[in-house]
């Protein structure tokens, strides 16, 4: 059975949902580049003109994806992943230095950033394989391969083109390896090595190790004790717990991985590049630095202050408006939101991005194909980093990494990024019920 | 999927999106809405507010001559910020004609927060200020290549004429005082300092505008905040037409040269001032711009005192015409009529001696054309004894008080508090209290206090209250306060003195005949203009006695009442009564008939020490 009807089976509430937030960013981006001569939202040489097309185009391709036979992204997957390496592996050889990136190529008039369809090729590579019949994730050895497949882009982006926002995005598919099986202490993992290494560079290793120690007593002292009574009362065969020395043994090869890894932060931060140690040292309260590694998270915390409860309202922002905001139309777009949309107006629009990563996990779920949940728990995954990491940044929370905020953030690349990748969800799921 | 063993991770992922999202809000919600200093912040980094400042009213003299006007001048700030590194000092101090040492020395200066401690390198900050156009202009041309530069246009006063410097008075920058006192001053604010610039301050110097600009990252300003909808324009102070007569000010100032003494002159009908001259005095022109603080200092150091206005705040003894007034008080007050008489033995006369030689006895018109000291303390005394002493002096003491109160309704003894003229002293007139408490209540007589009888004792007088002295006599009984500015409001503080006006019109006939038989015969009007007046020799401890004139023309129907104090000038019939004889011609006529005589007093040079600070 063809597909009947795709434009009936789309799913209109992530339609709208998504058109929303792209022209509440086009309005912002509006409003952190006006300046007094720019008298329309459209003039081309601003770059809210600029953005429209993007978002003109965005469209269009985002509608030629959804009306493409489903089966297609399972079929060019591989192929896809294969010319990304390559492109990815060749942009620097024809990127232009900005910033010390290497990531971006130019077409004519327009430049391309091939890192940001990395996310999309690497979502649907990791869902073809992972998606087959023939694979359940349910040993550390069924990790392998998908780990590889995600490591490869992030580690070209990483060291070739020196794009570590880009690369560490890619790491957020551990969420939806989460979804398919991943044990959850991963997770819990990377949470503790974050707690450790602020402790550590916050406090230093001492404090970490006695940190260690005492929730490694904690853990023990308990197993011990009804380790000794189960003994004592030979119980043993009844006991909860058949092998307490196994897991005696476990916590404290724990704590040791624990303690050398503290030590191994503490170490490593040391012979950090002193410019990224300032920023970890600004961002953890450690160094007041307001013109230098803080002046940025310093300034958006100003310019989001500045707006209160309701903003300063449309175009009336002073901070981002004078330039005291640095990429205020890219990765601190949301300063602007914040300056002249005020705590509702910047609430609504996190509200909605809730609103809209929920909807995507409720479709992702509703999927008959292995391969369309995994690819929409990628979607899912990279949506959620996105958002935390951006706007985690700009509200000095987490260290300045730039990378954009979906739909809201000026970018042609990023923009056509995040159509493509969500498009292709679309349209799985618009497709969804017909059988394969 | 259902039929999927961590189908239930779906809830898992969903709380870790709600969780993030719900931080994310309530970490805003502090940023935004608890912690308020963001939007302080915020305001002092992008927003400018530059005063825009109004022009200052002009003022005019009675006539429509332009006296005050502004003049525009230009001061050149900088913005450390956005000036950088890469600024280009050779240019700038060769564009505006000044040594490297001075633009360092003054950016140090302006950089250095114990003497300029509301320094910001945000902040546009003064770096040269009251420049002339021609001084501007080079830097004006080529002002896009010096980034933090700006070129301010403000104003400051300017004088067509060389005259009238404490009268008008001037501006200066308002110091810490002002700026507490009153909250819409702010640093670097003009406001008037003396006289109609200080009186009027708050009709002449308008509103100040402000003007929200936006500024950028790097300092430079970038239009207007809210597209200007927060500016607010300046409301241009008003204009100011005074009661003063430019030509008359002016030749009264030349009468005045290289003498120390003042003149002050009133329309008897309004109580206009019409000139109010003191001397030594300034170019008001030397109080404005970057010399002003020198050639004050100049001013307040010398030892004739120019700052001084010596027509309101001198205080003198009035000497002889203070007997017109003694005429009017023993009148009303019964002690005398028109055709009582007093004996008269010339300098033998005792207790006070005469100074002129005349018939004897004498009844009152003759002893004001005379001069007769005896006479006057005569009628002084049996103005005070008329109804004797009583057991303890009370019956003197009371008749003592009728005297005080009778002078103080003629505005002597207390400022005009209802005049708009500055700086006034309040001159004296000795209470009985006074006597008590050198004397004793019962200690002092007419005879103790005989010298107030001839204007030589406590009395004490400021040639603005004696000039309205003269415009009262010339209005028979009453006076309307002396003021400055040209409004109906300003004619409606009518004062009626105590004394009938009957009997003005015998000491008017006496003060005519002064200027026709007696002390002031030699300074007749021309075009046989009947005039009055009164001349004065005052004695005094410090050296040549004072020349003192009051009167008024014409006698019959009075336009100008006058009054001229020359110090140490000698007889007042000589000094001072040509001076106010010449004004009151210049008034009448419009112009100066008797030239050899003005252009005799003018050329005299009394005290060589008397001179018109200039340039």
């Amino acid at each position: 059975m063809r597909r009947s009807s795709p434009i009936r089976n789309i799913d209109w509430i992530t339609v709208g949902l998504t058109m929303a937030l792209i022209i509440f960013g086009w309005l912002n981006v509006y409003e952190a580049s006006y300046t007094f001569d720019q008298t329309s939202i459209l003039d081309f040489s601003y770059r809210s003109g600029k953005q429209f097309v993007w978002i003109l185009s965005a469209l269009v391709l985002g509608g030629v994806i959804l009306l493409l036979d489903s089966r297609i992204f399972d079929f060019i997957a591989y192929f896809l992943y294969a010319a990304l390496i390559v492109i990815l592996l060749l942009t620097p050889f024809v990127a232009h230095d900005i910033k010390g990136s290497l990531s971006w190529i130019s077409l004519g008039p327009v430049s391309l950033q091939p890192a940001e369809f990395a996310k999309c090729v690497t979502a649907l590579a990791l869902a073809k394989m992972m998606g087959s019949h023939d694979y359940r994730l349910r040993t550390w050895r069924d990790m392998v391969k998908p780990l590889l497949l995600m490591g490869a882009p992030m580690l070209i982006i990483m060291v070739m083109q020196k794009e570590t926002g880009s690369a560490i995005i890619l790491a957020a598919f551990l969420l939806m390896f989460y979804r398919e099986g991943m044990t959850g202490y991963v997770l819990l993992t990377g949470v503790a090595a974050v707690v450790l290494f602020v402790t550590v560079i916050k406090f230093g290793t001492l404090v970490a190790d006695i940190a260690i120690g005492a929730v490694l007593l904690a853990a023990l002292v308990p197993r011990v004790v009804a380790f000794v009574r189960d003994k004592r009362q030979k119980r043993s065969r009844f006991a909860r717990n058949r092998h307490p020395h196994v897991q005696i043994i476990t916590f404290v090869i724990l704590a040791a991985v624990a303690i050398g890894y503290s030590h191994a932060c503490s170490f490593a931060f040391d012979h950090l590049p002193d410019h990224q140690r300032s920023r970890v040292e600004v961002l953890l309260g450690l160094k007041d630095d307001p013109q230098g590694a803080g002046y940025n998270v310093k300034q958006s915390l100003i310019a989001i202050g500045s707006g209160g409860l309701t903003g300063k309202g449309f175009l009336k922002g002073t901070q981002t408006k004078m330039h005291f905001v640095p990429e205020q139309a890219t990765d601190f777009i949301f300063c602007t939101v914040g300056e002249e949309w005020g705590w509702l107006g910047s609430s609504g629009l996190l509200i909605v991005y809730l609103a809209f990563i929920l909807r995507l996990i409720y479709l992702a779920e509703r999927q008959r194909q292995r391969f369309a949940l995994i690819y929409g728990y990628c979607v899912v995954s990279i949506f959620i980093a996105h958002l935390t990491i951006n706007i985690g940044m700009v509200l000095g929370l987490l260290p300045v990494i730039g990378i954009p905020l979906p739909f809201i953030s000026y970018g042609g690349s990023s923009i056509w990024g995040f159509t493509i990748l969500l498009s292709i969800f679309l349209n799985l799921d618009a497709a969804r019920l017909e059988k394969m | 999927m259902l039929n999927d063993q961590y189908y239930n991770r779906r809830f898992v992922i969903s709380a870790i999106a709600v969780i993030i999202v719900v931080l994310f809000i309530i970490r805003l919600f502090f940023v935004q809405v608890v912690d308020d200093s963001a939007i302080e912040q915020a305001d002092k980094m992008s927003l400018l507010r530059q005063t825009v400042y109004a022009p200052r009213g002009l003022i005019y003299d009675r006539n429509g001559e332009l006296l005050v006007y502004n003049q525009p001048i230009y001061e050149i700030t900088m913005s450390y910020r956005e000036m950088g590194n890469t600024f280009d000092t050779a240019a700038f101090c060769y564009s505006l004609h000044i040594s490297r040492e001075t633009f360092e020395q003054r950016t140090a200066e302006i950089a250095d927060r114990s003497k300029n401690p509301g320094f910001s390198r945000d902040v546009p900050q003064i770096f040269m200020t009251q420049l002339a156009a021609e001084d501007i202009a080079p830097l004006q041309e080529s002002l896009d290549k010096f980034p933090g530069i700006t070129i301010r246009k403000r104003t400051l006063r300017d004088y067509p004429y060389a005259s009238a410097a404490q009268v008008l008075g001037s501006i200066g920058e308002v110091n810490k005082r002002d700026i507490e006192a009153d909250n819409y001053y702010h640093s670097g604010d003009y406001s008037g300092r003396e006289g109609i610039e200080r009186t009027y301050e708050r009709v002449l110097r308008g509103e100040n505008g402000v003007e929200v600009l936006l500024r950028d990252n790097r300092g430079r300003i970038q239009g207007h905040y809210n597209n200007g909808l927060d500016d607010l324009p300046p409301v241009a102070g008003e204009n100011l037409t005074l009661t003063l007569d430019i030509r008359l000010q002016m030749l009264a100032e030349e009468l005045l040269q290289g003498k120390v003494g003042s003149v002050v002159a009133i329309e008897p009908a309004t109580g206009e001032v019409l000139c109010m001259a003191s001397n030594p005095t300034w170019d008001p022109k030397i109080l404005v711009g970057r010399q002003r603080s020198v050639n004050y200092m100049q001013l307040l150091n010398d030892k004739t005192k120019p700052l001084m206005n010596r027509a309101t705040q001198a205080q003198y003894s009035p000497g002889s015409t203070f007997k017109t007034l003694q005429a009017l008080i023993c009148l009303q007050e019964g002690a005398i009529t028109t055709t009582k008489q007093y004996p008269c033995s010339g300098p033998g006369s005792t207790p006070i001696k005469c100074t002129h030689h005349h018939g004897s006895p004498v009844t009152l018109i003759g002893a004001i054309e005379q001069s007769c000291n005896p006479y006057f303390w005569c009628a002084y005394r049996d103005m005070l004894e008329k109804d004797g002493y009583g057991k303890n002096n009370e019956h003197f003491r009371h008749r003592y008080q009728l005297w005080c109160d009778d002078a103080r309704s003629f505005g002597l003894g207390s400022r005009f508090d209802d005049s708009d003229i500055s700086e006034q002293s309040t001159g004296k007139i000795p209470s009985p209290e006074l006597y008590d408490r050198y004397y004793g209540k019962t200690g002092w007589r007419a005879l103790t206090i005989r010298s107030n009888a001839i204007g030589q004792g406590e009395v004490l007088v400021t040639p603005l209250q004696l000039a309205n002295l003269a415009a009262t006599i010339a209005n028979e009984g009453y006076y309307i306060t002396p003021h400055l500015l040209r409004h109906d409001s300003m004619r409606t503080h009518i004062h009626q003195t105590v004394v009938e006006p009957r009997y003005f019109v015998p000491v008017k006939q006496g003060m005519t005949r002064v200027m026709t038989h007696g002390t002031g015969r030699h300074n007749a009007l021309p075009d046989s203009i009947a005039s009055a007046g009164k001349t004065g020799t005052v004695q005094n401890k410090g050296g040549r006695d004072h020349a003192i004139f009051i009167g008024f023309a014409p006698a019959d129907n009075p336009q100008i009442a006058i009054a001229v104090v020359v110090e140490n000038a000698g007889f007042g019939a000589t000094w001072a009564a040509p001076i106010a004889t010449l004004l009151e011609e210049q008034y009448l006529l419009g112009t100066v008939k008797r030239q050899d005589k003005k252009n005799q007093i003018a050329s005299t040079v009394l005290n060589p020490n008397a001179k018109k600070f200039t340039h």
